[in-house]
């Protein structure tokens, strides 16, 4: 058993080594093509970044001077290869609007988007589970069905209006929380908690209602299998099933859905962002496409596609660890 | 310089010559720190939210795109002259400006004004801030106001000459542009801010906050009054709104005519409205058919129902206006213009005469010119009622100005205000300006322009404009049914608020007069 469980651990370890590597490669394919289209799509768009810097006052000979200043009279290709060559050397260029290194554009914004993603996570997860096992095992009750008609009902409500009720309710009339998010490094924890308290809660609502449904099919459907059963004839307690019996098995589709629920955190909070003046990574990346900040946003643009992938990779790793079956093949 | 016009300081203070608004009655002056009885107090820190924050923002004054950027910039800067509540152009960093033929000019420079860094304010960063707008690398927003600017050289220490390339009455008015204001000799970066305004830059992030801390060397005596000002912006109105119903900002600018009475009925909170000369106008392009046609021009402009407009599109927080960029209450209006009425009637007779019933005609409206959809509809309506089939292309925001704009028969155009008749018509009306919104081309007008523009008699410079409006009311291809009221909310406990009619928040100079009463 030992010798056949060592092996078929070597095997797994080769299966998901392979695997990663697999994907790896992949991912930075998809990233270049992601590049390119990014680029071409916004080089289609209306105006450059000279015409909207200069708005109203772009006269044509001004507008020359500015774009040879700002170097947007090469070549498109030119201008997208030495994009390119400076990412592959880690340099992600410099921004045409703010005259300053976009490495050091996102280094600012990168963390608050991550800050806002990683709060969430954490409250979404939790309370997720929590619905989804608690009206997993109560399948059918009036809580069940309560529950389920709530997440239902936030998912189809759009998260702006969660927000500015939010807003109306606990800043303009209770006076509890800021409106807006300031995100000041001299604050304390108590601010600090205060002033995230609302976006969190918006973004987390919108994300739990997905994540605690996902999770509650994943774990009924384990929980119509012969060994529940089984586990429930040799008088197992339920909670215990659920937790050491269920769980396991069903992890595989929950990380799946929390994978792809908190891909769009990072870059899906833009209306978050903008009602609660939080400056993240998604209004980053609008401000870079209304100002045709090109270096801007094809990096922000890699970012988003960069996490995504890594989520749904770590999603498959964590699929292929959990099963055994997959482990072995 | 004895039988010239000569600016002194006494006169630029007394009787505001120049070019900016006077008092309506003759000797009406108000006292400068008429908002309030009370005694300022000083301390405390107040947060501000105009509506636009990116990573576009800038500390450059020549760069100043919105008013997020002005307001910044009056933060930490100065100009040689400065605007009152009736923009009357007044000394600042200049202690005197004078002329006795309005191409040569005199600036004599307060003394004793530093830099926040220390160093001491003197001829040579006057010449650098003024000359530098000339330069295409800096991609000012006032390069072609600028290249009237022929010389500027140093006559001394504290003293610089400034020589134009043509005769230009309003020079003070236009140097208190926040453009103009003053940087530092050789200033290119601007990271940071090294002015001699009355807040100095603590924290500048693009598209987060500007953070400015009082500057305890200010040379205005006594100013500035609050510790700590905070800058921000908010793009949605509703949230911004809020921000200050919460008490999260005490300032707010661009609020939409709905939501003022949701801040007049919360308690401590108000509603400052300032009449200026910003307006959203109907563009027919001239060189093109049908727009050019001078019968399809008076049939549009028979057209709108302004009444209408400025009660529903604007709640009443916006002036009637008379197809000219002049509004009513600018000292050059000309009153005895008959107003436009709305009359269907005469419309349909100019459009006949046209021969342009039934045509169907695309126009382009786009939430980027403030109320022009809504305009639109309104045309759209009543054009059905006479036979003009108008389609409204609503577009976008995003790249109208580069793609629209202009660029149709039919568009529309909003224009911001500014400190003096001849900017405007300079900048939207002269036949080879590069906003000649229009297109029409009127040598009439232009002489009178450059007539006017050196003319130093008040009396003779008001004819002079008002036959200016008089050709635009007429044969120009622009329809301006009203001039637009800008918005402001403010938290009670903010004190020394009032208007000063080139923009929202004090004309973007509240750093330097409110104080916190908190």
């Amino acid at each position: 058993m030992a010798a056949i469980g060592a092996s078929g651990d070597r095997g797994g370890g080769f299966t998901v080594v392979r695997l990663v590597a697999g994907r790896i490669v992949s991912a930075l394919l998809t990233l270049l093509l992601v590049s390119l289209i990014v680029f071409i799509i916004s080089g289609l768009l209306p105006g450059d970044a000279a015409q909207e810097m200069l708005g109203q006052s772009a006269t044509p000979e001004a507008l020359a001077a500015l774009r040879h200043q700002l170097g947007l009279d090469v070549p498109a290709h030119v201008r997208y290869l030495s994009w390119l060559t400076g990412m592959l050397g880690g340099n992600p260029g410099h921004s045409i609007v703010a005259n300053m290194p976009v490495s050091e554009i996102i280094s600012e914004r990168l963390p608050n988007s991550l800050v806002l993603a990683g709060l969430t996570a954490v409250v979404a997860i939790a309370a997720a589970l929590f619905i989804g096992i608690f009206s997993a095992m109560h399948r059918g009750s009036r809580t069940d069905r309560a529950l389920n008609v709530t997440t239902l009902a936030l998912v189809a409500v759009p998260e702006f209006l969660v927000a500015t009720i939010a807003v109306l309710i606990f800043a303009v009339h209770l006076r509890l929380l800021p409106s807006i998010t300031l995100v000041s490094p001299d604050a304390s924890w108590g601010e600090f908690f205060r002033s995230y308290a609302l976006p969190v809660l918006t973004l987390a609502i919108v994300v739990v209602a997905q994540m605690a449904r996902m999770i509650r099919a994943a774990i009924i459907d384990q929980l119509d299998r012969p060994y529940v059963e089984m586990a429930m004839l040799k008088g197992v307690r339920p909670g215990r099933i659920v937790l050491t019996h269920v769980l396991p098995n069903a992890i595989a589709p929950i990380v799946n859905a929390m994978a792809l629920s908190l891909s769009y955190l990072l870059g899906g909070a833009i209306i978050v962002e903008t009602i609660f003046n939080y400056p993240g990574l998604a209004s980053l990346m609008v401000n870079a496409v209304t100002s045709r900040d090109m270096p801007l946003l094809q990096t922000c643009a890699m970012i988003f596609c960069a996490a995504y992938l890594l989520l749904v990779l770590i999603a498959d790793v964590v699929a292929i660890l959990a099963n055994p079956r997959l482990r072995s093949r | 310089m004895a039988d010239g016009l000569s600016l002194s300081r006494r006169e630029l203070v007394g009787a505001g010559v120049g070019s900016g608004f006077l008092a309506a009655a003759g000797g009406l002056l108000l006292p400068e720190s008429s908002a309030g009885a009370q005694q300022p107090r000083y301390g405390g820190r107040i947060r501000v939210s105009s509506v636009s924050s990116s990573t576009a923002d800038t500390l450059d004054p020549a760069k100043g795109a919105l008013s997020t950027d002005y307001s910044r910039h009056n933060m930490f800067y100065n100009g040689l002259t400065r605007y009152d509540r009736l923009l009357n152009p007044r000394p600042e960093l200049a202690e005197t400006i004078e002329t006795s033929d309005q191409i040569l000019w005199r600036v004599k420079l307060r003394k004793g004004v530093e830099f926040h860094d220390g160093k001491p304010l003197t001829s040579a960063d006057v010449i650098y801030s003024l000359l530098r707008h000339k330069l295409p690398a800096t991609a000012s927003k006032m390069k072609s106001v600028a290249e009237q600017i022929a010389e500027v050289r140093a006559a001394g220490r504290d003293e610089v000459m400034i020589r134009l390339t043509g005769a230009n009455a309003d020079l003070p008015a236009i140097l208190a542009q926040s453009h103009f204001l003053i940087v530092r000799d050789g200033t290119k970066d601007f990271r940071t801010a090294n002015g001699t305004g009355p807040y100095r830059c603590s924290e500048f992030r693009p598209g987060v906050r500007t953070r400015g801390v009082r500057n305890p060397n200010y040379w205005k005596h006594g100013r500035p009054y609050v510790d700590q000002i905070e800058l921000i912006g908010i793009p949605d109105e509703v949230s911004r709104v809020n921000a200050l119903l919460s008490g999260d900002v005490h300032l707010i600018n661009a609020v939409n005519p709905r939501s003022t009475r949701r801040i007049q009925q919360a308690r401590g909170y108000g509603v400052m409205s300032t009449e200026a000369g910003f307006y959203t106008n109907l563009i027919m392009r001239q060189n093109e058919l049908p727009t050019g046609n001078p019968h399809f021009v008076l049939a549009m402009k028979y057209l709108f129902d302004r009444a209408l407009i400025r009660r529903a599109l604007f709640r009443d927080f916006a002036v009637i206006a008379n197809d000219h960029p002049i509004p009513p209450f600018h000292p050059y209006y000309r009153a005895d213009l008959p107003q436009r009425p709305c009359d269907p009637d005469r419309a349909k007779y100019h459009l006949q005469k046209a021969g342009l019933t039934g045509v169907r005609l695309p126009m382009f409206a786009s939430p980027a010119a403030e109320g022009s959809v809504d305009m639109a509809s309104v045309l759209q309506e009543y054009g059905a009622r006479i036979g003009l089939n108008l389609a409204v292309n609503r577009v976008p925001s995003d790249g109208y100005w580069s793609t629209h704009w202009m660029k149709h028969p039919l568009t529309f155009g909003n224009t911001n205000p500014r400190p003096t008749a001849d900017l405007i018509f300079s900048l939207f009306y002269k036949s080879d300006a590069d906003w000649n919104e229009s297109g029409w081309k009127n040598p009439a007008f232009d002489r009178l322009l450059v007539e006017a523009r050196g003319e130093a008699d008040q009396a003779r410079r008001k004819q002079l404009y008002g036959e200016m409006q008089e050709l635009v009311y007429n044969h120009c291809g622009v329809g301006i049914p009203v001039f637009i009221n800008l918005i402001d909310g403010y938290d009670r406990r903010l004190k020394g608020v009032y208007p000063i009619p080139i923009g929202g928040l004090m004309g973007y100079m509240f750093a330097d007069n409110v104080w916190w009463d908190g």
